[in-house]
């Protein structure tokens, strides 16, 4: 029994003469709109509260790569100093200029961090700890990171500025490239388990492998490691991060989509990037590295949801760590990359996996 | 629940597929048609078709309208300046051609002509999905292979068009450097564009950008 189901039994459990109880337990349909609009609250208090976080360690990390403290003077260790940058985003004064378009510039920032929110309810955190479990779950994830694009597209359009302009075209030819090569790297996977649904997927990574005689842990990132190496190469281009950050390339685009932004709209694009992301971290590691599953019985069912965290945090990781590393690339290198070696490796990875199955199949 | 869902996803879509049609400024639009094509996934999901309504949102909402929206905006296109003639022949047509579509919807509908006999139940263990994928290679192969074959056709037509002539490297018109304005630096980038070489990241998004003016 998981955890929301032991929350709605409780929920439903409330001695009957209370009528609340009485009223939901007549009305399944509001009952269930109810339940689960109280696991999206709790999911979004925890996610954002991570994604706070993850600025700030982004901040620290850079800091020691560079020589440096990081932020250190609000709280120990600056660990209030999320909290003190969203004050400063929601109190400062925000300017539109008078040519945006207002309308479109004021949808775009919330269509920045919406997908990225979306796709996280269909990640199982947990044995049982996902807020749906549908059996498109991967579709989902694939669809919304595909209307991720018209956040970065919409606002460079609708600033009416130049820069912001060619960020939002770069945005849109860039994020159409790499997200064929991304979808392309999942069908591996989805071959493996005959299955879209994200809890599937990790349930099949559960326990050992032989591979050549070698016990590995079942995770695909073992069985599927080109695959793996492509999703995140992928990803770092969908979540426009450096290397593949044309789309704000400060040097020459001042700071490209979201140069006209300020105050909390630009609070919430900078918000929606690093959901993105945990989004996408969190899909790697459910395709990948297994979700919550761990080779050895160390942990009870109830605190697997660790697992699951330890690992989003290594790749979150990785992610800040290239970010700090490597010089970004020039735009005719991004679209080579992208066309000419990401997206044939994917298709003969597919090519080979469908017949490695196909010869494994019983007859 | 699943009645006044309906209810909401086909009202959404009537009124974004309207606005689509009657909005002055293209961009406004292609917003809205994504909108439509959203309402339409919603309405696929409601029916049980959950794999094409999330395909419906892969590929119409997410690839092609994304680049419609580029070519719109690549070539900047304003609200339509158009009057007198032209656009009053253009309307009486678009009337012409939804009031042949409407009559023809309401006859279909009228003659229950739209509904036939309720299929055989799918099987619950196995998904929507997979039933789906067994009948495409199965029964509906050819018609599949077919519908790739066009597709492939179209592709090899759009490199075609947008390479130019082949035999004669210089018979194209040079890439000005507007026409690679995207790239980071132009003398780096143009010396990739020459026909003859490599499909060149721009023609392959958007082949309508080299005849911006």
């Amino acid at each position: 029994m998981s955890v929301w189901d032991r929350l709605s039994a409780w929920f439903l459990g409330l001695p009957l003469v209370h009528p609340a109880a009485v009223w939901l337990k007549a009305h399944p349909d509001p009952a269930f709109v109810i339940l689960t609009l109280l696991k999206i609250v709790f999911i979004l208090f925890v996610f954002l509260t991570v994604v706070s976080y993850l600025v700030w360690a982004e901040r620290k990390i850079c800091g020691r790569m560079q020589g440096r403290f990081g932020p250190n003077r609000v709280g120990i260790f600056g660990l209030l100093q999320p909290l003190a940058d969203v004050v400063k985003l929601l109190f400062k004064e925000e300017s539109m200029p008078g040519s945006v378009n207002k309308v479109i510039f004021s949808i775009a920032p919330g269509l920045a961090i919406v997908p990225a929110l979306v796709s996280f309810s269909v990640v199982p955190v947990g044995p049982g700890l996902a807020v749906t479990d549908v059996n498109v779950g991967l579709l989902v994830f694939l669809a919304m990171s595909s209307i991720g694009v018209y956040a970065v597209v919409l606002g460079g359009w609708a600033s009416n500025n130049k820069y912001a302009l060619i960020g939002g075209l770069r945005s849109a030819a860039q994020m159409i490239s790499y997200e064929l090569a991304m979808g392309i790297s999942t069908i591996g996977v989805i071959l493996l388990v005959g299955s879209l649904s994200m809890v599937e997927i990790v349930k099949a990574q559960a326990g050992w492998i032989h591979v050549f005689g070698l016990p590995l842990p079942g995770w695909f990132v073992f069985t599927q490691p080109v695959a793996f190496l492509i999703f995140m190469i992928t990803a770092f281009a969908e979540t426009n991060r450096t290397p593949f950050d044309l789309p704000e390339a400060e040097s020459e685009l001042v700071a490209g989509f979201h140069t006209e932004y300020s105050s909390m709209k630009f609070g919430l694009f900078f918000l929606g990037e690093y959901s993105n992301i945990i989004t996408i971290c969190a899909i790697a590691v459910t395709l990948f590295l297994g979700g919550w599953t761990w080779p050895w019985h160390w942990l009870p069912e109830s605190l697997q949801f660790i697992w699951f965290f330890v690992k989003l945090a290594v790749l979150v990781f990785v992610f800040i760590w290239a970010r700090w590393t490597l010089p970004r690339f020039r735009y005719d290198q991004l679209m080579d990359l992208g066309w000419k070696v990401l997206l044939p490796v994917s298709l003969g990875w597919v090519v080979l996996t469908a017949v490695v199955v196909y010869m494994r199949m019983p007859r | 629940m699943v009645p006044a869902l309906f209810v909401g996803f086909s009202a959404l879509l009537l009124v974004s597929a309207l606005l689509v049609v009657l909005h002055r400024n293209p961009v406004t639009s292609a917003l809205f048609l994504v909108v439509a094509f959203c309402a339409l996934a919603g309405i696929y999901i409601l029916m049980h078709a959950e794999f094409i309504g999330m395909v419906q949102i892969i590929v119409y909402a997410g690839a092609i309208m994304v680049l419609f929206l580029f070519v719109i905006m690549y070539l900047n296109l304003g609200a339509d300046p158009e009057r007198g003639a032209a656009i009053v022949m253009r309307r009486l047509v678009g009337w012409l051609a939804g009031a042949i579509v409407v009559a023809q919807a309401v006859l279909l509908l009228a003659g229950r002509w739209a509904i036939g006999p309720a299929g055989p139940p799918l099987d619950p263990s196995v998904g929507n999905t997979q039933a789906l994928g067994v009948l495409l290679y199965s029964k509906f192969l050819f018609p599949f292979e077919i519908t790739s074959l066009v597709l492939l056709v179209a592709m090899v037509g759009a490199i075609v068009i947008s390479k130019g002539r082949g035999g004669k490297p210089n018979s194209s018109p040079d890439p000005s450097p507007e026409a690679t304005f995207m790239g980071a630096g132009d003398a780096r980038v143009s010396p990739m564009l020459r026909p003859g070489d490599s499909i060149t990241p721009a023609a392959s998004i958007a082949p309508a950008g080299e005849e911006s003016p």
